[in-house]
């Protein structure tokens, strides 16, 4: 058995004769010598990840003006910062988008432009008190201005991360990038062989205080992450490091989009090879680290597994989803993970980086639980017209604009021979066919393509297509195509002003 | 050369890409295509000698016609070499090389714009 300690390691780190290798080096020296052998020769083995982090923020201490003022609502250049808390701090989230440029500016971009020296506006408003009598507050300030810009993730460096494709027949737009219709792409995160909690799944060397990479910088691992799920094998960390002396290399914003700003975040952990088992897991490869690709055109949390992939797979550019090769992208930079193993490694080696034991051991026993939630969410089916009026694609269009006279609707959901949905006419339908020729029936002047909803369909998600197309109704239908109702934005409004 | 002819709402519904196509005897060789029901984007490719034309016959007709001259543009700066754009490319004209930085083959390039939406750095565009 071998056995090192902490001191040990430093020690040689000390004296300068540490042997340092990064993760991806260590699977080589593994599968060389054995774990045995590969534990004596090696002390510290670097990891390295690059990729978007949207749960990063930094907190800011802006100190007091003059008179002073207890800030209720802060805005960096037009982004809006958290600051239920005392007078003068605020967390700046890199996920909160600019009040007057949507998805081109963001928390994420205030931080880069923070750690980059820019000027940032500052907008201020409280409500008054006696001991901070000040109102209002506009100044123009850059990084150096501030008392203490700590960068904080709550969630980071995830074990590994689910794999995002797309089965429906759109493109759709999401924080895993824009994924093609009809299963088109395929898009990943994460490092896999230079994964850090990949190389220490058993959390035996990090844990709370564990010294770290962050952004260019030293930072310190405060605990498990939000949603740590070690069960599941999603672990995730908490971070913390000093914005003030970090890199615009390794910390970068992002846009996603049609989805928001994110941050990227370059993030590496030295894993102290104490024993054996060490050496082992740190020979962890990109085929060991295995995840699934879910089908993210169903905007549901659960979302369907495709089929199961490791990282050898994805990396090698495509992979097969319904015998078809399918492209993969990486949303992470590979490149960026292994300079920052790298830069790591060198750290080590110059004497200017020591490990530590974690002053406690993150959590090896939780799962991610999905909300509580005590309200129902409605489904198409409790608010849907079920008394809709349909008609034959035979009929003529006076028919159809008869009876939509007497019935007040606007629009009329059209079935063929079959009973079975085939169109939709409107109003509008009408007039267009009434000032052209030749357009005598439905059939000729429907719309063939005709947006439709399932009866147990949140309504949420009925609300959203209804919006994106542009259009006012959906004929609800049920697996057979056979038309069971209708629902109009109209209904939805009309909902969503009495939940408010 | 490669042309990009945007089709608003109001003429979407009529046949102004063929009509224009049989008017001028022009070939288009169309590349990528999106409509819905709002709304249709075509890049095609179209010798020069009959641009005129058919930007003549297309605009008269109601569409919008912009000349694509610039294959893509990556911006080494604000480039992480992620490989985002690769997958989402239909001229596979992003790889990577040996050392997992980004590779490119610009001939390839129809400039369609797509991988531009996709990069999450705002790496790339279509402009000189
Ligand atoms: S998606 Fe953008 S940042 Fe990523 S490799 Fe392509 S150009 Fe570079
Ligand atoms: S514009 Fe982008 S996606 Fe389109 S062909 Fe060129 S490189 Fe590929």
């Amino acid at each position: 058995m071998v056995e090192k300690s902490i001191e040990e390691i430093n020690r040689k780190i000390n004296e300068g004769n540490v042997n340092v290798v990064t993760a991806e080096e260590m699977v080589g020296i593994v599968g060389e010598v054995g774990a045995k052998e590969a534990a004596k020769e090696v002390d510290v083995v670097t990891t390295g990840t690059f990729g978007a982090m949207c749960s990063s923020g930094v907190w800011l201490n802006f100190g007091h003006p003059e008179p002073p003022m207890k800030m209720n609502k802060v805005f960096l250049n037009g982004v809006e910062a958290y600051s239920g808390v005392a007078a003068v701090d605020a967390f700046i989230g890199a996920g909160q988008l600019s009040e007057t440029e949507g998805f081109d500016y963001g928390g994420a971009h205030v931080i880069e432009d923070l750690i980059r020296g820019k000027s940032i506006d500052l907008h201020a408003t409280s409500y008054g008190t006696d001991c901070y009598p000040r109102k209002t507050l506009d100044t123009t300030l850059n990084i150096y201005d501030l008392n203490q810009a700590i960068m904080i993730n709550p969630r980071n460096g995830y074990q590994k991360y689910n794999v995002a494709t797309n089965g429906i027949n759109r493109t759709i737009y999401t924080y895993m990038g824009s994924l093609l219709p009809n299963y088109g792409n395929v898009t990943y995160s994460g490092a896999g062989v230079l994964s850090p909690l990949s190389n220490d799944p058993d959390y035996q060397t990090i844990g709370v205080g564990t010294p770290i990479f962050l952004g260019g910088t030293k930072g310190h691992i405060i605990g498990e992450g939000t949603q740590h799920s070690p069960e599941t094998n999603f672990g995730t960390l908490m971070l913390r490091g000093d914005l003030k002396d970090m890199s615009a290399d390794y910390i970068r914003a992002a846009n996603f989009h049609e989805y928001g700003t994110s941050l990227y975040v370059g993030m590496g952990v030295p894993i102290p090879i104490l024993n054996e088992q060490l050496a082992q897991s740190t020979a962890v490869t990109d085929k060991d680290v295995v995840t699934n690709v879910l089908d993210y055109g169903v905007p549901s949390r659960d979302r369907p597994v495709i089929r199961k992939v490791n990282y050898e797979e994805l990396r090698s550019g495509s992979i097969e989803i319904n015998g078809k090769d399918t492209p993969t992208s990486s949303m992470s930079s590979f490149k960026k993970s292994r300079e920052i193993a790298e830069e790591l490694k060198k750290w080590v080696s110059a004497g200017e980086f020591f490990v530590n034991s974690p002053s406690q051991r993150l959590p090896a026993k939780a799962t991610c639980k999905p909300m509580r939630q005590t309200t129902r969410n409605p489904l198409v089916q409790d608010i849907m017209a079920r008394d809709v009026v349909i008609i034959d694609e035979n009929a003529t269009f006076h028919e159809a604009a008869k009876m939509i006279m007497e019935n007040t609707f606007s629009h009329l959901p059209v079935v063929s021979d079959d009973g079975k949905l085939a169109g939709i006419v409107t109003a509008w339908d009408i007039s267009k066919a009434v000032a052209e020729t030749g357009c005598n029936y439905v059939k000729d002047i429907m719309t063939k393509r005709v947006l439709t909803s399932n009866a147990t369909d949140p309504i949420d998600i009925a609300a959203r297509n209804l919006d994106m197309k542009e259009v006012s109704a959906m004929p609800v239908i049920d697996n057979d195509r056979y038309v069971i109702g209708i629902i109009t934005s109209n209904d939805i409004s009309k909902l969503f002003a009495r939940r408010r | 050369m490669m042309i990009k002819i945007n089709i608003s709402s109001n003429v979407i519904g009529e046949p102004i890409l063929a009509e224009s196509i049989i008017e001028t005897r022009t070939a288009l060789n169309i590349s990528q295509a999106h409509f819905d029901s709002t709304y249709g984007e075509i890049i095609a490719e179209v010798e020069t000698d009959d641009f005129k034309a058919i930007r003549q016959a297309l605009e008269s007709k109601g569409a919008k016609v912009t000349v694509l001259d610039h294959p893509i543009v990556r911006d080494e700066e604000d480039c992480v070499e992620c490989g985002a754009c690769i997958s989402v490319c239909p001229s596979h004209v992003f790889s990577f090389d040996d050392e997992w930085g980004i590779a490119q083959d610009i001939e390839k390039c129809i400039q369609c714009g797509t991988c531009i939406k996709m990069c999450p750095h705002r790496a790339l565009s279509l402009e000189k």
